[in-house]
């Protein structure tokens, strides 16, 4: 296997040990993501999958265990070899999408005519060339989230996180979004790695799963769906995706009554970890 | 329809207002020492103009202006920012800036008049006292509640520190900024021409002090009007940079 990304026992605490507030959001956790998968992390709120995208990418430090990305150790972000499309809240609104394609192409110091042709061939690819002179504010969830994806893909980095990039989206909005997502990697052969808790999401765009058990998180199981991509809708409705759906329900349900029950036996568990 | 009838209230209030004056200066017996005929005013205001009398006092009230501004800008931004850079300076100075702008800073002029004597060092020393702290509260407010997602996206895509500040932290505090900025200005001209009242020897509050202790009426009603429409100018121009500083962040 051709490896993209080495995570070797991460690890990750929120808050020093005895603190009141103190969280162990991740334990001990390693696998490999190879080259040119698309690989979900799916699992209960808390579980630390939204600290290892984080820890990946470079935005936050592990308390313990490293990353290898392209061979190289993660010490902090690696805008050459990584972009990310979080959940919402990531363009800037008193830029119109074209502009906020572009900035972050002017971070990374490439030139005025390179930017604009790559940021519109990015607008192209989401189908966002219509819109790409609109606010933020002027787009639906689902179209912004385009813009974002459109701005992460003319980075031209080799990996891609994605934060549960649908996640605020209807389900409806999101399936034309996961279809289309599936049609343009097919075609791009990016490393991907998708944070979601929607399982239909997960094994319909997946290549593998990872599936995190409670916190402190860790990986349980990985499963393989066998589909090449682009996949098509009727994919959703075949007996693979069904069977492969019941069993990452399975997998899951005892992990999220095992959160849930934790979460009531100690009410003050501090948000913004899941 | 409703638009127009909004108009022809807020024309008619004044006029009325204008009306009554007249009425009681002329009919009503008022005092013409303790108020002038509106008439008399606006043939003094015409010959305040047509003199152009009033040059070295809106030179030494707009200059006091100008400085007291810049500095309260300046250094109500600068710090404004330097607070804003940790939620614990934030919950530090804060508050802070907030009990002292709400004590009524006008107790300093006659200390700053003893520090920096009757000329227009005092009154720059005051304006620019009052109108720092709308300046740096906005600041803060402004620094201090950027989106954090924004700050991530940006670091994630490789953005330095300059670029994080000129492409992302400025154009999200900027229209917080300006809002206090806006507020600092009305604050320092009223403080710089109520502190020309009190103690001075030049600038536009002094001159209608003046004329007031000369018994010049309708001279004093003339420039009382003359200062309202400076104000109102600079307002507006004041407006139309607010404007335009939006579109050109």
């Amino acid at each position: 296997m051709d490896t993209a990304i080495r995570i070797r026992n991460v690890s990750h605490r929120f808050g020093e040990e005895g603190e009141a507030r103190n969280v162990r959001a991740l334990l001990d956790t390693s696998f490999d993501v190879a080259r040119g998968e698309l690989l979900c992390l799916i699992g209960p709120s808390g579980c630390g999958k939204s600290t290892l995208l984080n820890v990946v990418g470079g935005l936050l430090a592990p308390t313990a265990g490293s990353v290898e990305v392209k061979g190289k150790k993660v010490a902090g972000p690696m805008p050459r070899d990584i972009a990310f499309v979080f959940q919402e809240n990531a363009l800037f609104p008193w830029n119109t999408v074209r502009e906020n394609v572009d900035l972050g192409m002017r971070f990374q110091g490439v030139a005025r005519p390179e930017r604009a042709e790559r940021a519109q061939r990015a607008l192209e690819a989401v189908g966002l060339k219509d819109f790409a002179d609109h606010f933020p504010g002027q787009l639906s969830g689902g179209m912004r989230q385009r813009a974002a994806l459109a701005r992460a893909l003319s980075l031209q980095t080799d990996i891609l996180l994605m934060d549960e990039p649908f996640g605020a989206l209807d389900e409806q909005t999101r399936m034309i979004l996961g279809e289309d997502l599936s049609v343009l990697l097919a075609a791009t052969r990016k490393t991907i790695v998708f944070v979601t808790h929607s399982l239909g999401e997960a094994v319909f765009l997946a290549d593998r799963f990872a599936v995190f058990s409670a916190r402190p998180g860790t990986i349980k199981q990985v499963i393989t769906v066998d589909e090449p991509h682009p996949r098509k809708p009727e994919f959703v409705t075949s007996e693979k995706f069904t069977k492969l759906r019941n069993q990452l329900y399975a997998l899951l349900h005892d992990e999220i009554r095992k959160t849930m029950s934790a979460e009531s036996a100690r009410p003050a568990t501090p948000g913004a970890l899941s | 329809m409703r638009q127009l009838a909004v108009r022809a209230v807020q024309i008619a209030v004044p006029v009325a207002l204008v009306a009554l004056w007249y009425l009681a200066t002329t009919r009503w017996g008022v005092s013409r020492i303790l108020l002038p005929n509106p008439v008399d005013a606006a043939r003094a205001l015409g010959h305040v103009l047509a003199t152009g009398e009033y040059v070295d006092d809106l030179r030494v009230t707009l200059t006091e202006l100008a400085i007291a501004f810049a500095i309260s800008v300046g250094a109500g931004i600068t710090l404004g920012y330097l607070f804003s850079r940790s939620s614990f300076r934030i919950r530090v100075f804060d508050p802070l800036l907030s009990a002292i702008y709400s004590v009524p800073l006008i107790l300093f002029l006659p200390l700053y008049v003893l520090w920096f004597g009757l000329g227009p060092a005092s009154k720059i020393a005051l304006g620019a006292t009052i109108s720092f702290f709308p300046i740096a509260l906005s600041t803060i407010a402004g620094f201090g509640r950027v989106e954090p997602m924004m700050v991530t996206a940006a670091r994630s895509m490789g953005a330095s520190d300059l670029q994080l500040f000129r492409f992302v932290l400025l154009p999200a505090a900027f229209p917080v900024i300006i809002a206090g900025a806006r507020l600092g200005f009305t604050v320092a001209l009223l403080s710089i021409i109520g502190s020309e009242t009190l103690a001075s020897l030049a600038g536009l509050g002094h001159k209608i002090v003046e004329l007031s202790e000369g018994m010049e009426m309708p001279r004093m009603f003339a420039y009382i009007a003359f200062v309202v429409a400076i104000a109102a100018i600079l307002n507006i121009a004041v407006s139309r940079l607010e404007a335009w500083g939006r579109r050109h962040t």
